[in-house]
């Protein structure tokens, strides 16, 4: 594939293990720019494992992954202003205020100070923005880290759990970030299968690392995803 | 350079806000003045017997900064955090070891007036400026190699021996160096000027470790 191929997200035979255990295995799927691919399966199916690759923090073991038509990980540097991560962790030092984590992350990509304001906004976050991300709630927290993942407007939202500790009005908040409304092309998990299709174009199930269905998300019926969370 | 001045910064912010490691180091220190000070039952001492009790010190002090300089990474997601981050992960090296620098230049400005207080000759004043360029060279030392391997130590579950364990026996030519340079300082009517094969090999020592942690510092930082 060429730089300018129309797929963000190119994997063919992707396979990834720890140790012994293989976490991903023969991944094969593509996502065109602007789409969304839900990712679903079980506790350990490999879900995590998957964004993190594409993330560019773990390394494939075998097939190829490519971003934006750039390989990984031989390209990863060229790819990684380009996506944002929002995993089960915050990547937010409690003892520095939100405004500092984020001012921190915009130095680092090199983003104007003005967006940390924007965003602190964006998520309503701008009253709390000067207190340790310690004393904030888990669900502030989680907005904190939606307005870091998207600082610095990336083309690639990778969402682990996205609306994790969201109540229904924080979540809603977000939606124009990380919602289907951003833009931005999806990969997205979530404890709800059926809400992640709802929002998505694409889905891909995982049973212990392989894929078990990988087309358009419309054609994983209740009962196939009965059977995958079985 | 932006980018690692981003993380120094983020690094010396958070340790003015925890206090957490230059406070213990330099509680280290002095306490450890204060033991040699009453088990030697001397208030002074000179030459190399002075160098070791300094140089041991601040050595082992160091060490309390080095196991906790990648911990916050470590803990709340900084090495995730800054790989997803498009910028150069030399960045990273030289931030953490300036970060180290500045906490052993602050831990010196507290420890030797209460070394020279308890210990040192009198004589100490005449050599300081010999002293100073020895420890800045012994600091340099410390704060790459120690950079190192607590990039190391911190990926293990046994940080906390990891980090005395491959820092110390790699930190022993520096202090050797650093403990023959300074002896002459604190000899009552000693040199002024520290000697100048020990100024070498330290700078020697500075320089190769530089490289190495240069070459090897991305690696450490993969997956």
């Amino acid at each position: 594939m060429s730089p300018d191929s129309p797929a963000v997200i190119e994997l063919a035979g992707l396979t990834r293990h720890f140790g012994e255990r293989t976490a991903l295995q023969d991944v094969t799927v593509e996502v065109p720019r602007g789409a969304t691919l839900a990712v679903l399966g079980r506790n350990g199916a490999g879900k995590s494992t998957l964004l993190r690759v594409l993330a560019t923090l773990l390394r494939p073991h075998a097939g190829t992954v490519r971003l934006f038509g750039e390989e990984l990980p031989r390209r990863g540097w060229a790819v990684r202003g380009r996506l944002g991560l929002l995993g089960h962790e915050p990547l937010l030092y409690r003892d520095l205020t939100g405004r500092e984590n984020l001012r921190y992350h915009a130095r680092l990509h090199a983003v104007v100070p003005a967006r940390v304001d924007e965003v602190l906004e964006a998520v309503a976050m701008l009253g709390r923005a000067d207190d340790p991300v310690r004393s904030l709630s888990r669900g502030m927290v989680q907005r904190l880290a939606v307005a870091r993942a998207v600082l610095h407007a990336p083309d690639l939202l990778l969402l682990d759990e996205p609306r994790s500790n969201l109540d229904p009005g924080a979540g809603e908040l977000v939606e124009p970030l990380i919602g289907r409304s951003s833009a931005a092309t999806r990969v997205i998990t979530s404890h709800d299968p059926r809400a992640a299709l709802q929002e998505a174009d694409l889905a891909l199930a995982l049973r212990d690392g392989r894929a078990v269905y990988a087309g358009p998300a419309g054609g994983l019926d209740d009962s196939a995803i009965s059977e995958l969370y079985a | 350079m932006r980018s690692a001045a981003a993380v120094l910064r983020k690094d010396l912010l958070i340790e003015l806000r925890t206090l957490e490691t230059v406070p213990a180091m330099a509680l280290f220190s002095v306490t450890t003045f204060v033991i040699f000070h009453f088990a030697l039952d001397r208030a002074r001492l000179g030459g190399q017997l002075g160098a070791g009790v300094l140089t041991a010190t601040l050595l082992f002090a160091a060490m309390l900064a080095v196991n906790r300089l990648f911990v916050a990474e470590r803990e709340q997601g900084g090495f995730d955090a800054f790989l997803l981050a498009p910028v150069d992960r030399t960045a990273m090296l030289l931030a953490k070891a300036t970060a180290l620098l500045v906490f052993l230049v602050v831990l010196e400005v507290i420890a030797v007036p209460f070394f020279a207080l308890l210990l040192a000759p009198a004589h100490l004043g005449a050599g300081l400026p010999g002293l100073v360029v020895m420890l800045a060279l012994g600091d340099c030392a410390f704060a790459v190699i120690g950079t190192l391997v607590s990039a190391i130590a911190v990926q293990t579950r046994a940080r906390d021996l990891i980090g005395p364990i491959v820092g110390l026996p790699l930190l022993v030519p520096a202090l050797i160096a650093l403990a023959r340079g300074i002896g002459p300082l604190l000899r009552d009517g000693g040199s002024v000027l520290p000697p100048g094969r020990w100024v070498a090999v330290l700078a020697l020592y500075d320089v190769v470790f530089v490289l190495v942690a240069y070459a090897v510092f991305d690696f450490l930082l993969e997956d």
